[in-house]
């Protein structure tokens, strides 16, 4: 995987924080100085729907900014990991939050991640942060960014309202970098 | 200044505060709210006027007002929101008042949808209201175009006192990107507008921004000077960016978010040893006519890439005049368009160049098997919905 120009499709259910999942991958690579498109998908799918964002990470001026054929497929629920699981490029990866997702994927063409993103965060008190659970495995698994640039992507992109939310943030992104594979698939 | 992470529409809205805009007038509508959102929130901070009107056609009328009054301003809407102001354009261009007008296009006709479109190219470029009239067209293509655009409309407008739009869509609109914002202009170094009707404390005659003109002979003659003006912005301010077209067989030609799908297309053909190339017109109005022109010399097809049913199409035919085929590749309904559907769009192009005949490659096409042979119609939806 070539961390540095990747396409990325996270989903999810509206309300589970895909975009703000997005916008922290994207809010990295500015800082490393990537080229790099944010684009969400809009309109009523937001009202308890499904939700997805496309993230595009590149070293080059970037074309189309929605991914239809992603290297990595980052899942928050089963109708939109059997939605994108197929369109998932060959060699890609597919990472799953366990806790909400019980499958098996019948590709084998592709790197298949399972940790429960969901479990973890009610267990540690973090609970909403489930999906920055999913980008720290991300980071681990790709090496899109740093840890500390992932830091300061969560201190630019937590309001200013809610600056009590970036410790459990960043707590969270550390406890999903070490994180385990959990998947279970013969 | 370090870049920061912008939706386009907010960049948009910053762009213009930026080039000195300190009155917005608007109403709410899908994709182009959040432009409106980040107005109500600026503005009073700046001294600026934010006022959300009880409609479209009102909102337009005030910026009629504002603008007669000399001041930089502007209004926003998505594609119905835009017929609304046709009538209100009609009179700007009228008077010969100068404003932004934006418009983040979602799919039509009607109410339509609320995803990206170009459908607006011939509203925007033909007829943005009744009458005998233009307005300046700019069509960005990223989040740091939008920030950017704004301050070029205002200039544009303000030196030809007409009426100047920015063409976008919901994909630009709803996009994030890295952007460095614009310097700030001080406001004491906009352009001196002496026509501008800001009380004459009796010392001149007095100032008048109308577009009624009952004498033929008179209207005639205002008509006729406007366009001798038209004449100069065609010969002077065609604007476009040339990507590999000057050894390109094939010229792709694509503006706004199109061209973000086209430019993945020919750089894909590229990398197969298909000389492609990418002509992206920065100015819809006027039209750069010279470079498809110039481009029109060497290449043996064209392919216009559109999120329409293909309309500005036209406007490449009119500048290749029968020179080579210009064929159209094109999603509409809010559905945009795959690089890899583009990239076989650019092939059929070159495979058909000898025919002479132009074609025209819709989904609904390919699935009754007309022509093309790539459609699946269902499955785009399904990927993109």
């Amino acid at each position: 995987m070539d961390a540095h120009n990747m396409n990325i499709l996270l989903a999810g259910f509206g309300g589970q924080g895909v975009l703000f999942a997005g916008k922290l991958i994207a809010s990295s690579a500015l800082i490393d100085g990537l080229e790099v498109t944010w684009m969400p998908s809009y309109g009523p799918e937001m009202r308890g729907g499904t939700c997805n964002c496309s993230v595009c990470l590149s070293e080059k001026p970037i074309g189309s900014p929605l991914v239809t054929e992603p290297d990595v497929l980052v899942a928050l629920n089963k109708p939109s990991y059997l939605k994108f699981v197929d369109a998932i490029k060959p060699g890609g990866i597919c990472l799953i939050d366990q806790s909400l997702i019980d499958v098996c994927p019948e590709r084998s063409d592709i790197q298949f991640v399972a940790i429960p993103a969901t479990k973890i965060s009610e267990d540690n008190d973090l609970q909403t942060l489930a999906n920055v659970i999913l980008v720290g495995q991300l980071l681990k698994l790709t090496g899109f960014s740093t840890v500390e640039v992932l830091e300061q992507a969560i201190e630019h992109s937590v309001s200013a309202k809610h600056t009590d939310l970036i410790a459990p943030n960043k707590m969270a992104l550390k406890i999903g970098y070490n994180a385990v594979n959990q998947a279970d698939c013969k | 200044m370090a870049k920061v992470l912008m939706k386009g529409n907010e960049a948009l809205a910053e762009g213009a505060i930026r080039a000195g805009c300190r009155h917005f007038f608007g109403y709410p509508i899908t994709p182009q709210s959040e432009l409106a959102a980040y107005m109500a929130k600026r503005m009073p901070k700046i001294g600026g006027t934010y006022l959300q009107a009880e409609s479209e056609v009102s909102a337009i009328n005030m910026v009629y007002g504002a603008s007669a009054a000399g001041v930089r301003v502007m209004t926003s809407s998505s594609s119905p929101g835009v017929s609304l102001k046709g009538e209100g354009i009609s009179y700007l261009i009228g008077a010969d008042l100068p404003c932004l007008i934006v418009n983040v296009e979602r799919s039509g006709p009607g109410l339509g949808g609320i995803q990206p479109s170009q459908g607006d190219y011939w509203m925007s470029t033909r007829a943005t209201g009744h009458g005998d009239g233009h307005v300046l067209v700019l069509a960005p293509n990223s989040v740091q175009e939008m920030a950017d655009f704004a301050a070029k409309a205002f200039e544009l407008g303000d030196r030809f006192r007409m009426p100047a739009m920015i063409l976008a869509d919901g994909l630009l609109g709803q996009m994030m990107e890295p952007v460095e914002l614009p310097e700030e202009l001080d406001l004491a170094d906009l352009p001196e507008k002496p026509w501008a009707l800001t009380g004459t404390k009796l010392e001149r005659e007095h100032h008048i921004a109308n577009s009624l003109a009952m004498e033929p002979q008179d209207l005639e003659d205002m008509v006729l000077s406007r366009r001798e003006r038209y004449r100069l912005i065609k010969a002077t301010e065609q604007k476009c960016e040339q990507i590999m077209v000057d050894d390109a067989e094939v010229v792709v030609v694509a503006f706004g978010a199109a061209s973000r799908i086209a430019l993945s297309a020919v750089n894909a053909a590229r990398e197969q040893g298909i000389k492609a190339g990418l002509i992206r017109p920065i100015t819809l109005w006027p039209y750069p006519v010279d470079a498809v022109k110039a481009a029109a010399q060497h290449a043996k097809a064209f392919l216009s890439v559109e999120f329409s049913t293909g309309q500005m199409v036209e406007d490449v035919r009119l500048a290749v005049n029968g020179k080579c085929p210009v064929n159209f590749f094109g999603h509409t309904g809010g559905i945009v368009p795959d690089p890899s559907e583009a990239l076989e769009a650019i092939k059929l192009s070159l495979e058909r160049a000898d025919s002479g005949e132009d074609f025209e490659i819709l989904p609904f096409e390919s699935k009754l098997g007309l022509d093309g042979s790539f459609g699946k119609p269902q499955a785009y939806a399904e990927r993109t919905a």
